[in-house]
């Protein structure tokens, strides 16, 4: 009878041995996880996807059974998402993102990080210019949630108390810094992905929470307290700012891929600089974290104008070297 | 790029299907999540992340620990880490799936066929934010800001936009797709089954009796073949009639006459007729690199 045995039915009694085998190997990483094999079986796994692979273009070719080309499909697709699903551990994965990946991106997008910069400034200037003027300003661009009994009709006193109300209970400067995290944080990822339309919301943003920071510095510069705010704004603030700036940084990457997809199509240039500005999002997200702690704690802790500066400086001093050198060399991003 | 030049087509079962080029070159087709898969999966996640916190915050309450600072300032923290990260965390994990994934056998892949790297994984999920979180609040709190109505109005429907982009293309990709590049698709199953061609039929007797000439294999094509394949393989309740009649057509169709003394079988028949017919279309391809898609093509 041998004579009469078809190409493709050779084929497959010679190579379902290795498919069977991969099945298995498949079946139970889908049940129990990677870990639940063996170091020789999982040295396995890409040689018998691969042999597998092959058996699939082969079988393209050759073979017209419907029932193995589909199932040779599924195993190469099951295989598949078993090998490439996901590259790193979390642990690998973090160790690479702050080392080499976050840097990077940053770099890479240096310059939508100080257009942003320079927008937040320029709403910071537009404020304290205009409220200068015209106190009364200060209503149109502080939101009522933020003015806590800071206003133009408020005494002086009142005005200097915040800046060296020192919060006694430890506790207290927890929930303190948590809070204002996970409200910062809120706002910094709402700023990147509005990014996504055409970037013109993340301007605003930007534009906006410059303002109110600017009429805040008016009206404190007008009573002749500007040094003192200007330090206790500085120990968090130029961490937070910069936060704020690199998810603005990530938003505009977003919107100019659309606007202006380059060489590539649109849908190519969003899918490869998406990934650069999510990894900046979640960068400005951790500088969130670090800029709560440093309010939260540094900031009650400390009340001397010229330590707050300095404290302030260092961190930014810091995230420009961290920026700027960390992962230098080793780039060629992996969007990792 | 895959998502463009890759045509619309449809895998055999009728689904939206897509090929993923491998880095080993080899594509394989995969099926894409239905829209509808896709939001069940979504909201189981959902269920899944409000209940999580729903219990948290009571346990929090009843502990009093609404009192405490630190207490307070923990639960404010892992709810904000949970609604950030729930998902990011899970398809980091288990390789492109969450829970309301996993339950609907639907996995994330990169659109280029590359591993599926974390900032991609990352990127689509931050954009849930804006796609459902944002609009639900301005459902939730209208007008807190004191603008205008038309203004709120206006934001919203921009907003919403991103929102019912998966209606919008092809691909069913939403707004975190496009970001990060990737498709979400359907795991396969399939099982291996007994190859026709060798099964049953070496019996010298039967190979006797159902012979085929030339003239005869040169009436069908793949489609036909593939077809017949099925009706083999079916093993539902009307199966057996369905063969019958199957055989029957086929026999009048190609002009087949038993031999004398020999009573006709059809299934010994059609699964003769499916050994002979798949020897020659694929002697075909192979030999003389022609492929006969079906009876129409000449």
């Amino acid at each position: 009878m041998k004579r009469l045995e078809l190409k493709s039915s050779e084929f497959r009694r010679e190579r379902q041995a290795t498919w069977t085998e991969l099945e298995h190997l498949i079946d139970r990483v889908d049940a129990q996880g990677l870990a639940s094999l063996s170091p020789e079986q999982v040295s396995r796994l890409p040689l018998l996807y691969r042999a597998t692979l092959s058996s699939l273009s082969v079988a393209k070719a050759i073979s017209l059974d419907r029932n193995l080309l589909v199932y040779l499909e599924a195993l190469s697709t099951r295989a598949y998402l078993c090998l490439y699903g996901s590259r790193a551990s979390l642990f690998e994965a973090l160790g690479h993102f702050f080392l080499t990946s976050l840097p990077a991106a940053v770099r890479d997008a240096r310059w939508y990080l100080f257009i942003s910069i320079a927008i937040l400034l320029s709403g910071m200037v537009t404020g304290l210019w205009l409220t200068l003027v015209e106190p009364d300003y200060f209503y149109t661009f502080v939101p009522e949630s933020l003015v806590q009994g800071r206003s133009p009709v408020s005494s002086n006193e009142a005005l200097r108390e915040p800046l060296y109300r020192g919060v006694s209970a430890s506790e207290e400067v927890t929930l303190f810094a948590s809070f204002l995290f996970t409200h910062n944080a809120e706002i910094g990822i709402l700023c990147f992905t509005l990014g996504l339309a055409l970037g013109l919301p993340t301007l605003v943003l930007l534009f906006t929470n410059g303002l109110t920071l600017g009429a805040f510095i008016a009206l404190y510069v007008s009573r002749d307290m500007g040094i003192e705010l200007s330090a206790w704004l500085f120990v968090h603030g130029t961490t937070e700012l910069l936060a704020v700036a690199l998810c603005g940084a990530g938003g505009l990457l977003l919107g100019s891929s659309l606007l202006f997809p380059g060489r590539h199509d649109r849908l190519a240039t969003l899918a490869r600089q998406g990934r650069k500005a999510a990894v900046i999002a979640i960068g400005a997200v951790v500088l969130f974290f670090i800029a709560a702690l440093l309010e939260g704690i540094a900031r009650q802790a400390i009340s001397e104008p010229s330590l707050r500066f300095l404290i302030g400086g260092l961190c930014l001093a810091a995230w420009a070297a961290y920026f700027a050198l960390v992962g230098r060399g080793k780039d060629v991003p992996r969007n990792g | 790029m895959a998502s463009r030049s890759a045509p619309v087509d449809h895998n055999e079962r009728g689904r939206l299907a897509r090929q993923i080029a491998t880095p080993e070159g080899v594509p394989i087709t995969a099926t894409l999540a239905s829209r509808g898969e896709r939001a069940i999966a979504f909201g189981i996640d959902l269920g899944i992340i409000f209940v999580s916190l729903a219990i948290l915050w009571v346990l929090l309450i009843l502990q009093g620990g609404i009192f405490d600072g630190f207490a307070l300032a923990a639960t404010l923290l892992v709810s904000f880490a949970v609604r950030s990260f729930y998902f990011a965390f899970f398809e980091l994990r288990w390789r492109g799936a969450t829970p309301g994934k996993r339950m609907l056998n639907l996995r994330v892949v990169d659109r280029e066929g590359g591993p599926l790297v974390p900032a991609a994984v990352l990127g689509r999920n931050l954009m849930r934010e804006v796609e459902v979180f944002l609009p639900l609040s301005f459902l939730l709190m209208p007008n807190q800001s004191g603008d205008q109505d038309w203004a709120v109005t206006l934001a919203f429907l921009w907003i919403g936009l991103f929102g019912l982009l998966p209606l919008f293309n092809r691909d069913n990709m939403r707004a975190g797709d496009l970001v990060a590049g990737t498709w979400v698709i359907v795991i396969p199953k399939q099982a291996l089954l007994r190859d026709l061609a060798t099964a049953h039929v070496q019996k010298s007797d039967a190979e006797e009796a159902y012979r085929f000439t030339q003239v005869q294999l040169e009436i069908y094509g793949v489609y036909e073949l593939q077809v017949l394949e099925e009706v083999l393989r079916d093993a539902g309740p009307r199966s057996a009639a369905n063969r019958q009649a199957v055989a029957e057509s086929i026999q009048k169709k190609i002009g087949f006459q038993p031999p004398a003394g020999v009573a006709f079988e059809p299934v010994k028949f059609l699964e003769s007729f499916y050994k002979a017919q798949r020897k020659r279309l694929e002697s075909d391809i192979v030999v003389r690199g022609r492929r006969r898609k079906s009876k129409h093509d000449r």
